[in-house]
C-alpha cells in the first residue's frame, strides 16, 4: 500500500466506519501506520547507514579483488615467462617443436598446441551450441512448468560431475564406439582435409575428435544454464503480442524469444568456449599425444595448452623447463581473455534488446 | 508443496547415484607373481621416536611405499608415514627445503647444487641416495597370435625410432626364428606425460641398444603416439592388434599383455622376479660408502646370462646424520623394516624383491644413519 494513500485516509473528515455501518475495528488499526514519526527524517539531506557503507565496501572490495587476482595472475605468468622465452632457441609462436628435456637447450614453440586447443573448443562449441539452444527452448518454451524445474536440475547436475569421469568415459565408453563412425568418415570423406587420417590409430579413439564430443558434453550445462535463464526473460507483452497476431509456437520463439536472447545465447556460448578452452584433465586423458604435428585432422592427436601443461606438471624440476609451460600457459591465458572481449563486445552491440 | 519438489530431486539425485554407481568395474582382483621374499627375520627393528613421518617423491613408488607402510604400522603399531607421490623433482625439491623427512627420486641427487642444498639441510652432512625400490619395466605387446617373442635392445631401439615398421620384419625374424609374424605395421604407444619410467627405458636403450635419440623424461622416438601414464598406455596396447609399449611390469600383468623376452648376448630372458633381482645383484654401485648410487649403466649393459636388465631404479633420498634424534629413529626404523618385512608384498605389486646381498648393504647404509 502507497504511504500517500494510506496518509491521507485518517486526514478526511468524517470518514469513520460507523459512518459506513462498518466495524471501526479496521481503520483503527490502520490508523497508526502513517508514518508521521519517519516523514521529517525524508525531508532532511540524504542520511548514509553504517550498512550502506559496509555493503559498499564490500561490493567494491570484491570488484578490485578480483581484478587484482587476475592482475597477479598474468603478471606471475609473465614473470615466470620471461627467463625461459629468452631461451628458446626456436620462435616460440610460429615452432611446432617442443623439447624442454635438457633447459640449456629449450627448443619450445606453441603453434601445434594453439591449432590442437582451438580446434578441440571449436567442435566442442559446433557440437554443443545447437543442442543447448534446443534444451533451453523446450525448457522455456513447451516443456510443461511441472517437468521443466527437475529437468534443469538434472542439467544442471551434469556441470557437477568431475571432469576426470568425463575422461574416463571417453576413453573407455565413447572412443570404442566412435571408431565405426571415425573409420567411415576417413573411409568415404576422407578427401576433405579436416577428415584425413591423422596421425594416431583411429582405433583408439584418441582424436580431436574425440575430444571435442566429449568436452562439447562438459560445456553443455553452462551454456543451457544461461540461455535458459534468458530466454524466460522474454516480456510476456512480446510473446502475448505474437500470438494476438496469429504467430505458431515456432513464430513466437522466431520473432520474439531468439532476438531477445540472442545476445545472452551468445554470451552463454563464449562462456562455454573459455571452458572448453582450459579444459585440461578430460582432454589429457582422451587425446593422445602425436609425435607427427596437427594436419588439420579432426581425427589427429596432439596437445592442448591445459593438457600438455597437466602431463608435464608432476615432474616440473627446472624453474627453465617449468617456465617454457607457464609461457603456454600465459598464452591460453590471453586467448581467454580475447575469447571473453569478444563476447563482450557481442553482447554490447546487441544492446537493444534488453 | 516446496518440501515435495525437493523430495523429487533429491530422489533424482539418489537414483542418478545408484546408477551411476552400478557401472562400477569389479574386476578389481589383484594379479601378481609368486611370493618371493627374501629373508625376513633375524633384523631387529628399533621402534620409537616421531609417530608421524612425511615423505615425498616418485610416483613409480608409491605402490611400494604403500606396501612399506602396511609392514611398518605393522612391526611398530602407532606409527604413520604418508607418502606424496608428486614427482622426483617436487621430492627432491622438498626434501631440500626440510618440508619432508625423506624424499623418494627416480634418480640421485645431481652433483652441484642438488647435492649442496641437500648438505645445507642435513646440518652440513651429506645426504645418501638409498636404491630402495626396483620396478622392472616390461615391453608391453600385443600381436594376435604371438604370445612368445624375444627383443635384443637394438631391435626395440629400431622399433621406438620407427626404423622397424612391420611385425614380420627381417631384424625381429631373426631374433624369433619359429614364430609366425603378421604382416601387421607395429603401434607404438609411449608415455604421454613425463615419467621416470621413459628417462629409464631411453637410458637402457643408449647403454645397450644404440640409441641416439636421446633420454630425459620426454619420450624421443619420433613415432608412435602418446597416452597419458601407465594405466593409459598398458590399456592402449591392450586395446588394439599389433601394439607395443613400455610399461611398469604390474601394468602389464593387469591388462594381460604378453611381454617380450629380452636377449642380452646371452639367451632370451623372460622378465620374472628371480630375473630382475639377478641384474639387481650384478649392479655395481659408484656412490662412495653408504652412498649407495648406482652405476645404471652396469644394469643396462649386463650380458649375464638369465638376467634381466630394463630396471626402474628409485632411491629414498635420507639425511646421513642432522636428523633431530626422534625423527632419526623413525626413518631408521622406516627404512629397516621396508628392507626387510616390506619387501614380502612387492611382487604382488609389481616390484622386485631385494635380493640378499643388495639387502644386507641397504640395511648397513640405514643402521649408519645417525
Amino acid at each position: 500500500m502507497n504511504d500517500p494513500v494510506v496518509a491521507k485516509r485518517p486526514a478526511r473528515p468524517g470518514d469513520t466506519g460507523a459512518e459506513r455501518g462498518v466495524a471501526a475495528a479496521p481503520h483503527a488499526s490502520e490508523a497508526p501506520i502513517p508514518p508521521t514519526p519517519e516523514a521529517p527524517v525524508t525531508t532532511k539531506a540524504p542520511h548514509v547507514r553504517p550498512g550502506d557503507r559496509i555493503f559498499r565496501g564490500l561490493a567494491t572490495g570484491s570488484g578490485v579483488f578480483i581484478v587484482v587476482l587476475i592482475g597477479a595472475i598474468g603478471l606471475f605468468l609473465i614473470l615466470q615467462a620471461i627467463p625461459s622465452l629468452g631461451l628458446d632457441n626456436v620462435n616460440f609462436l610460429t615452432s611446432r617443436e617442443w623439447n624442454t628435456t635438457d633447459p640449456t637447450n629449450l627448443r619450445f614453440g606453441i603453434l601445434d598446441l594453439t591449432l590442437v586447443t582451438v580446434v578441440v573448443a571449436l567442435v566442442a562449441l559446433l557440437i554443443a551450441m545447437p543442442i543447448a539452444l534446443g534444451i533451453a527452448l523446450f525448457l522455456t518454451q513447451y516443456a510443461p512448468r511441472n517437468l521443466a524445474r527437475p529437468f534443469a536440475y538434472v542439467i544442471d547436475l551434469l556441470a557437477a560431475v568431475p571432469s576426470i569421469v568425463f575422461g574416463l568415459w571417453g576413453l573407455f565408453v565413447l572412443g570404442p564406439v566412435l571408431f565405426p563412425l571415425s573409420e567411415w568418415l576417413i573411409g568415404n570423406l576422407g578427401w576433405i582435409p579436416i577428415f584425413a587420417k591423422g596421425n594416431v590409430n583411429v582405433q583408439l579413439g584418441g582424436t580431436i575428435f574425440t575430444a571435442g564430443i566429449v568436452v562439447a558434453v562438459m560445456i553443455l550445462p553452462i551454456i543451457t544454464a544461461v540461455s535458459r535463464e534468458v530466454f524466460e526473460r522474454t516480456p510476456t507483452m512480446h510473446v502475448e503480442g505474437a500470438i494476438a497476431l496469429g504467430a505458431t509456437k515456432w513464430e513466437v520463439v522466431r520473432t520474439t524469444v531468439l532476438p531477445f536472447g540472442k545476445a545472452g545465447y551468445v554470451s552463454a556460448s563464449m562462456l562455454g568456449l573459455g571452458r572448453a578452452l582450459g579444459e585440461t584433465i578430460a582432454v589429457a586423458i582422451i587425446l593422445s599425444t602425436a609425435t607427427a604435428s596437427f594436419g588439420w585432422s579432426l581425427f589427429d592427436g596432439g596437445s592442448t595448452f591445459a593438457s600438455k601443461i597437466a602431463l608435464a606438471a608432476p615432474e616440473f624440476n627446472d624453474a627453465r623447463s617449468a617456465g617454457a609451460y607457464i609461457a603456454a600457459g600465459l598464452v591460453l591465458f590471453v586467448l581467454t581473455f580475447v575469447v571473453n572481449a569478444i563476447a563482450r563486445s557481442i553482447v554490447a552491440g546487441h544492446k537493444e534488446y534488453e | 508443496m516446496k518440501i515435495q519438489r525437493h523430495g523429487a530431486v533429491l530422489g533424482l539425485v539418489a537414483a542418478s547415484a545408484l546408477l551411476l554407481g552400478a557401472c562400477g568395474s569389479d574386476n578389481n582382483a589383484p594379479t601378481g607373481g609368486n611370493n618371493t621374499a627374501s629373508n625376513a627375520a633375524s633384523v631387529p627393528v628399533e621402534c620409537g621416536g616421531k609417530t608421524k613421518l612425511n615423505a615425498e617423491g616418485s610416483s613409480a613408488q608409491k605402490n611400494a611405499v604403500d606396501a612399506f607402510v602396511q609392514a611398518y604400522q605393522a612391526a611398530c603399531p602407532g606409527v604413520d608415514l604418508a607418502y606424496n607421490p608428486s614427482g622426483s623433482g617436487a621430492g627432491v625439491k622438498n626434501f631440500n627445503a626440510g618440508q619432508v623427512d625423506f624424499g623418494g627420486s627416480d634418480s640421485a641427487l645431481k652433483e652441484g647444487a642438488e647435492t649442496e642444498a641437500a648438505a645445507k639441510r642435513c646440518q652440513t652432512n651429506p645426504a645418501w641416495n638409498l636404491p630402495l625400490v626396483f620396478g622392472p619395466v616390461a615391453v608391453g605387446y600385443k600381436v594376435s597370435g604371438v604370445d612368445s617373442l624375444v627383443l635384443d635392445a637394438k631391435t626395440t631401439a629400431a622399433i621406438f625410432s620407427g626404423t622397424v615398421k612391420k611385425w614380420n620384419d627381417p631384424a625381429i625374424k631373426a631374433l624369433n626364428g619359429s614364430a609366425t609374424l603378421p604382416d601387421k605395421d607395429i603401434a607404438v604407444i609411449y608415455r604421454s606425460d613425463e615419467s621416470g619410467t621413459t628417462d629409464n627405458f631411453q637410458k637402457y636403450l643408449k647403454v645397450a641398444g644404440g640409441w641416439t635419440k636421446g633420454d630425459g623424461k620426454q619420450f624421443k622416438g619420433g613415432v608412435g603416439e602418446g597416452k597419458e601414464k601407465s594405466a593409459g598406455v598398458a590399456q592402449a596396447v591392450g586395446s588394439i592388434d599389433g601394439a607395443i609399449t613400455y610399461v611398469e611390469w604390474s601394468f602389464a600383468q593387469d591388462n594381460k599383455l604378453s611381454v617380450a623376452k629380452i636377449d642380452s648376448g646371452a639367451g632370451a630372458v623372460e622378465l620374472t622376479a628371480e630375473s630382475a633381482g639377478k641384474a639387481i645383484d650384478g649392479a655395481k654401485i659408484k656412490g662412495q660408502g653408504n652412498d649407495l648410487v648406482l652405476d645404471l649403466d652396469s644394469i643396462y649393459g649386463s650380458k649375464a646370462a638369465g638376467s634381466y636388465p630394463l630396471l626402474l631404479a628409485t632411491y629414498e633420498i635420507v639425511c646421513s646424520k642432522g636428523y633431530d634424534a626422534d625423527t632419526a629413529k623413525a626413518v631408521k626404523a622406516f627404512l629397516t623394516v621396508a628392507a626387510t618385512t616390506g619387501q614380502a608384498q612387492l611382487a604382488d605389486a609389481g616390484y622386485v624383491p631385494l635380493p640378499k646381498a643388495f639387502q644386507d648393504k641397504l640395511l648397513a647404509a640405514v643402521k649408519a644413519i645417525a
